[in-house]
């Protein structure tokens, strides 16, 4: 093998393959353009959203009025105002900021992390990973709260014309307006929570990983900086999620 | 507790470990949750509309960029990384105006030529 050591020499001409134009490494950069990818993704369901929304007749009276029907698309603030252990109580939008809150904390210990492996300092990179795993399995537990209300409905329900009540929301029946508003709701933060479920699970594993010295060993802590940086792209996702579901 | 310093002394630490450096990280944190407390500021002040959707796609795009530019590094990566990344994502825009009015014009035509 000593006479490979001509060939494994690298390359320092710019047109020898020394030229680095992206200057990160090949795992980095493979976890960039998927996310790229993961963001059309992403994008097109969001943008879906926005196609069922204008292509459905608005709510255009007063919001104290309002009431769930099939005729128009509802009002993100009357469908999503429940919180876990508060019922009846009407809380616009609170359990969604909490749940928003918890993910951009995920986020800033990542980075944390992150910044602790640069440093090759494991047990600041343990404790903050341990945060993040925290933070996102309160996430996960949240999403599944959320879930289970979307799915169950209210009391009131929904009167049809006929003068009977429709409960909660399946893929073909919604209490809180047309089929298509619980279908995209299920399409988007589903893939969304499968997404934060994903991220959760490499999360574990680089933390047994850290625990046991694997990167510390190697050298370097990258494989905690490129599950960050899918981790900060499900952040990045919940962040125009709460804008185009709950928000407008 | 012996067995277990000798076991990390495996992997020796060669000098101190250097100071965090965490000031950048909580200020983004601090922005972010700014911008998402005026978000909600302006969900139950204001009276939803066209200007105050404007405002929170505004916000949500500032904090966006807080995101990938400081969370995720992509400010301080090359200048052809940061690029490869962003000029593609103008392909979202397309499809946003090309589906968007493709919605409107649907429900345009079912409530003015089926009534």
């Amino acid at each position: 093998m000593s006479t490979s050591t001509t060939l494994e020499a690298p390359n320092t001409g710019t047109w020898d393959g020394g030229n680095e134009p992206l200057k990160a490494s090949y795992g980095k950069l493979m976890m960039w353009f998927f996310l790229l990818s993961d963001a059309f993704t992403f994008g097109a369901f969001l943008i879906v959203y926005g196609l069922s929304r204008h292509s459905h007749l608005p709510y255009t009276g007063e919001p104290e009025a309002f009431t769930f029907s099939t005729e128009w698309w509802p009002i993100p603030e009357k469908v999503f105002n429940a919180f876990p252990g508060l019922h009846g109580m009407d809380l616009p939008l609170a359990f969604v900021a909490l749940m928003t809150m918890i993910l951009i904390l995920s986020s800033v210990t990542m980075v944390l992390a992150v910044e602790a492996g640069h440093r090759m300092d494991k047990n600041d990179v343990q404790k903050w990973l341990l945060w993040t795993i925290l933070f996102g399995a309160t996430f996960l537990g949240c999403q599944a709260w959320e879930w289970s209300h979307f799915i169950a409905g209210t009391e009131e329900g929904m009167v049809l014309a006929d003068g009977t009540r429709i409960f909660g929301a399946n893929l073909t029946v919604n209490q809180y307006g047309p089929p298509l508003f619980a279908d995209l709701f299920f399409f988007i933060t589903g893939f969304h929570g499968t997404h934060v479920f994903i991220g959760w699970t490499l999360l574990v594993i680089a933390f047994i990983s850290t625990v046991n010295g694997v990167y510390h060993k190697r050298g370097h802590y990258e494989m905690v900086e490129k599950i960050g940086l899918y981790w900060h792209f499900v952040d990045l996702v919940w962040v125009f999620v709460f804008t185009f579901f709950y928000l407008i | 507790m012996a067995a277990h310093s000798d076991h990390s002394s495996d992997f020796h630490q060669t000098g101190d470990i250097p100071k965090a450096q965490t000031k950048v990280i909580w200020k983004t944190f601090f922005i972010l949750v700014a911008l998402t407390a005026i978000e909600f500021l302006f969900a139950f002040t204001m009276d939803a509309g066209t200007l105050r959707n404007s405002i929170f796609i505004i916000l949500t795009i500032f904090k966006a960029f807080y995101i990938v530019a400081e969370f995720m590094h992509l400010k301080h990566e090359s200048k052809a990384l940061i690029w490869s990344i962003l000029i593609p994502l103008a392909l979202l825009i397309w499809l946003m105006v090309a589906l968007i009015s493709e919605g409107s014009y649907y429900y345009d035509s079912i409530t003015n030529y089926f009534n």
